[in-house]
């Protein structure tokens, strides 16, 4: 196995491209990062690992706008991210150059996963080690998009998902809990998500909504630690209630 | 005979342009719109070659998008006005593009400015400016009417009397001028001066 996971481009016997997979590692290791589709906004969370006391940590941004319509959070190697974010931003003002239109999440996307690929079968470069959440209105339609992408190119359309740290857990609670929302319900719905896996409070979460009119909004600390507070309150509520039944008996 | 003017008035600046798009004796249009929004707080107002005009202009706004995007803050006037700069500079040894510029900004701490940038990337920092054979006309008029700080009735007031000595006084004056302004409120239009309308299209 040694043999066949140093260069990128090499298959091993059983058809794995170990380099990819390593990259998925580290994918696995980042911060985690969740993002859900509501019918009229969409909410990406990232989790905040504590930031060093002499850290100014308004320079550390996890959300980051690509385009008025369009916004990414991932969960992998930041130096990286920060090399496709910049391609992103650009190709998304060549884009509007050129054919005098905004991107749709699907074209950005599928340029970003693109070049994902490109460094998977070149020699002597190693791929991208993140997966993008990819957020955005279709300038057009107006219809809300959750996409994804992972260091081996490959991406899809999705309606919640979840990547980076205990992502596993993330996107089964979402299975088991997601429906259609919109509004606070959907912010609601990312945080929980997110608190399943990272420590409650403002403190930890990074949470940006992007709705059609205004566009990307982080949340303030404030506003998140009210929303944690109401979800502990359900959460609270509704372990009572599972409890009181069973003492009548 | 393109004619693009402007000035700075007392906590903004006005850009003024005629809105005619001629090639040799056929005139396209009379309502082309020549003063380009670049971002919010600023006013991009050109003349020249056609093609250039747009694609260079064009080029610059996403420029300042980009910008404005990888940094988080937007573009400062004086900042934006070297970069056109920059590119015209670039370009004038290789393959220059003829297109003059007048660049209005308002910058919170600094508050409306001027620019004055020509095809062979000249760069003032002004208070009035002037492009073309009509500036022959609207620089005397500013240089006996303006003073620093003028109201905003006072400056329309004096464009329009710009605009009177080049209807009056240039042999083929454009027809229709269009004037934008931008203060601490944001960049906008502001109103069409038009003595030719297009005619309406009967509906079917």
């Amino acid at each position: 196995m040694a043999r066949y996971d140093r260069a990128i481009t090499v298959f091993s016997p059983d058809g794995h491209l170990f380099q990819v997979e390593y990259a998925l590692e580290a994918v696995r290791k980042g911060n985690a990062a969740v993002g859900v589709r509501g019918t009229d906004v969409i909410v990406l969370g990232v989790e905040k690992k504590s930031t060093p006391k002499l850290q100014d940590s308004r320079s550390v941004r996890k959300i980051v706008s690509l385009d008025t319509h369009i916004a990414l959070a991932c969960a992998g190697l930041k130096a990286d991210a920060r090399v496709l974010i910049n391609r992103a931003r650009i190709e998304c003002q060549s884009h509007r150059l050129t054919v005098e239109d905004p991107v749709t999440v699907e074209y950005i996307t599928r340029y970003i996963a693109g070049l994902q690929q490109k460094y998977t079968q070149s020699g002597g470069v190693r791929p991208f080690g993140l997966s993008a959440l990819i957020i955005g209105f279709d300038p057009y339609s107006g219809a809300p998009a959750l996409y994804q992408t992972d260091p081996s190119g490959t991406f899809s359309a999705w309606k919640a998902n979840a990547t980076g740290r205990n992502s596993n857990s993330m996107r089964e609670f979402l299975e088991k809990n997601y429906k259609e929302t919109s509004g606070q319900e959907t912010v609601k719905l990312a945080i929980r998500a997110l608190l399943e896996v990272v420590e409650s409070g403002g403190k930890n979460i990074e949470i940006a909504v992007m709705t059609k009119e205004q566009g990307l909004r982080q949340l303030e600390e404030a506003e998140i630690d009210a929303i944690v507070a109401e979800i502990e309150a359900e959460k609270a509520a509704a372990e009572a209630a599972k409890k009181a039944p069973s003492k009548d008996s | 005979m393109e004619c693009v003017f402007g000035l700075v008035g007392d906590g903004f600046a006005l850009v003024a342009a005629d809105s005619s798009a001629v090639n040799s004796i056929l005139v396209h249009k009379s309502n082309e719109d020549k003063i380009m929004i670049l971002d919010s707080h600023k006013l991009l107002g050109a003349s020249g070659e056609a093609g250039d005009r747009v694609q260079f202009t064009e080029y610059i706004q996403k420029n300042v998008h980009l910008y404005e995007f990888r940094n988080g803050i937007p573009l400062s006037t004086a900042a934006a006005a070297n970069f056109t700069r920059g590119e015209l500079a670039q370009a004038l040894r290789k393959s220059p593009y003829s297109v003059n510029i007048l660049l209005a900004g308002y910058d919170k701490d600094i508050g409306p400015s001027l620019y004055y940038i020509d095809y062979i990337a000249t760069l003032h920092k002004v208070d009035k400016g002037a492009f073309g054979y009509g500036s022959f006309f609207s620089l005397s008029m500013m240089d006996r009417h303006y003073h620093s700080g003028m109201s905003l009735k006072e400056a329309v007031d004096l464009v329009d009397k710009c605009i009177v000595e080049i209807r009056t006084r240039l042999v083929v004056s454009p027809p229709n001028f269009v004037i934008k302004i931008v203060d601490k409120d944001g960049a906008r239009e502001y109103a069409w001066r038009e003595t030719i309308k297009d005619a309406e299209v009967p509906t079917a």
